[in-house]
């Protein structure tokens, strides 16, 4: 369905870098985009967008979006966008910011409803709440029936419970209308319930890609669960040694033996996991 | 004083509103594509653009006035009214595309851009989206350089002459009076500059000040 093969010199905030990306999507897949700020994401949904040049292809259900010096503008790609900052136009109402973009009004009825806006589609995005203008511009992405839906970090600028109200809807959303889409997001728990697929972006090339379990789950083998944390401090008592941990806003003792509080090194990144019996703590590479 | 009133030749007063009037009319419908283009481009050329915009907010107007009466020489404009409306659009032109490029520039990027993404031409989103967005600055822009052509003295003075009901305007006809000590009706004459155009600005912060409560503007 989607198939992008592009390159592009970015001048990021570590110096100069290559996005470089081979990728291709099924119909209907959720793809979640991780990997840390600056590694390109926001710049390959743009380029999927049309928003920002590259070199290479990219088809979409056999129509060439780009290739060689064909560009398709923004305005002819069937895409839906949802922005961090919600960019919803100030001066419409919550109806006319969907009618705007398509003259549908049984669909933004449809979607209205299903997202509980009904009742505030004739007021101004300006007296709205920051989880009911992220809707709005939910609802509005789906407007143009998009072939493909793109959304960059839509929910953190949220607060976690509407955050998970607004998972559920882009689910119902995502399952009614079978949108393929990507939307890149930091958090683990909304890529695990959104995601099909996640791919983690590193300096502008995908260094992991599989189902959110493979990426995401740290634990491995016959461990019960497995945490990363920051080794702050070893203290001795008495013949045992005792390792501080940093997990997180938590700090955790652990019981460690000689041979490891010789061989830890303070301040360094620890995985700290325990099966049935027996804590483990590694130093990370 | 009475007798003075009675006999108040408000024709100046009557042609300078007429100029400005035009003059912002005009202005308006040139300065909007190239202060969009302005606020948009990132090419190269923009500071060059940007620097002939500004250019008469920091010449003379006697520079200025110099200039287009060279060249009106060969169109036959000197000392017309037409003449005056088309050096008062040089004289007030960064006035008008100063403040649109400037709200143009503040507006939210990715509100553009979803405007695009929605299938919306640059024309569309202009119109739809990026100026019912800038009302602030629209304002700010139609009504600075209606005051400022309304202000206008070196240039209209280098063009126009002083012709009644041609090209005498309010600055000039009070210069004229001073000229002549006929210092009853310049000071009404001044006295009206000042309460309108008080009024004005006024008028303009007031307004300004409620639509940012409002929260119109991003």
């Amino acid at each position: 369905m989607l198939q992008i093969n592009i390159d592009k010199k970015l001048h990021g905030s570590h110096g100069e870098m290559k996005l470089d990306i081979n990728l291709k999507i099924r119909k209907g897949e959720f793809v979640a985009l991780s990997g840390k700020s600056g590694s390109g994401k926001t710049t390959l949904l743009r380029i999927l967008a049309g928003l920002e040049s590259s070199n290479g292809t990219i088809m979409v259900a056999n129509e060439t979006w780009q290739k060689e010096n064909f560009f398709l503008a923004v305005q002819k790609r069937e895409i839906g966008f949802v922005f961090q900052d919600y960019a919803l136009f100030p001066n419409m109402t919550v109806e006319e910011n969907l009618l705007f973009v398509e003259k549908d009004r049984e669909l933004s009825n449809y979607l209205l409803e299903t997202t509980e806006l009904s009742a505030l589609k004739k007021r101004l995005p300006s007296s709205l709440s920051g989880g009911q203008k992220q809707r709005v511009s939910l609802c509005r992405a789906f407007m143009k029936r998009p072939k493909l839906l793109l959304m960059d970090e839509p929910l953190s600028a949220l607060d976690p419970s509407m955050r998970s109200k607004l998972q559920q809807e882009i689910l119902t959303l995502h399952k009614e209308f079978e949108t393929t889409t990507i939307m890149v997001s930091h958090d683990p728990a909304e890529i695990y319930r959104l995601a099909s697929r996640v791919l983690v972006l590193e300096q502008g090339k995908i260094v992991n890609d599989g189902t959110a379990k493979e990426v995401l789950l740290k634990t491995s083998g016959s461990q019960k669960f497995s945490f990363d944390g920051e080794l702050l401090e070893i203290v001795k008592i008495d013949v045992i040694y005792v390792a501080i941990v940093a997990i997180g806003q938590q700090l955790v003792e652990v019981v460690i033996s000689k041979y490891e509080a010789e061989n830890l090194l303070i301040g360094s990144v620890v995985t700290l996991s325990t099966k049935a019996f027996s804590p483990i703590i590694k130093q990370n590479k | 004083m009475i007798e003075t009133l009675k006999n108040l030749d408000l024709t100046p007063f009557v042609l300078s509103f007429k100029l400005a009037g035009l003059t912002t009319l005009i202005l308006f419908v040139i300065s909007l594509p190239l202060a969009w283009y302005l606020s948009q481009t990132k090419s190269k050329a923009k500071p060059l653009l940007e620097a002939i915009t500004a250019l008469p907010i920091v010449l003379p107007p006697s520079v200025l006035g110099f200039y287009i009466l060279m060249v009106f020489v060969y169109v036959d404009l000197n000392f017309s009214f037409t003449g005056l409306v088309i050096a008062s659009c040089f004289y007030s032109l960064p006035f008008m595309v100063q403040p649109l490029q400037g709200g143009f520039e503040g507006l939210n990027k990715n509100m553009l851009e979803a405007s695009y993404i929605s299938g919306k031409s640059q024309l569309n989103t202009l119109f739809n989206v990026a100026l019912p967005n800038i009302k602030p600055a629209l304002l700010t822009a139609l009504i600075i350089t209606f005051a400022h052509t309304v202000g206008e003295f070196g240039v209209v003075l280098m063009i126009g002459g002083s012709i009644p009901n041609e090209t005498k305007v309010a600055s000039i006809a009070i210069y004229e009076m001073v000229e002549i000590m006929d210092y009853t009706t310049a000071h009404i004459y001044s006295g009206l500059m000042v309460l309108i155009s008080f009024i004005v600005l006024l008028s303009v912060y007031i307004f300004n000040h409620t639509q940012k409560k409002i929260g119109g503007v991003h």
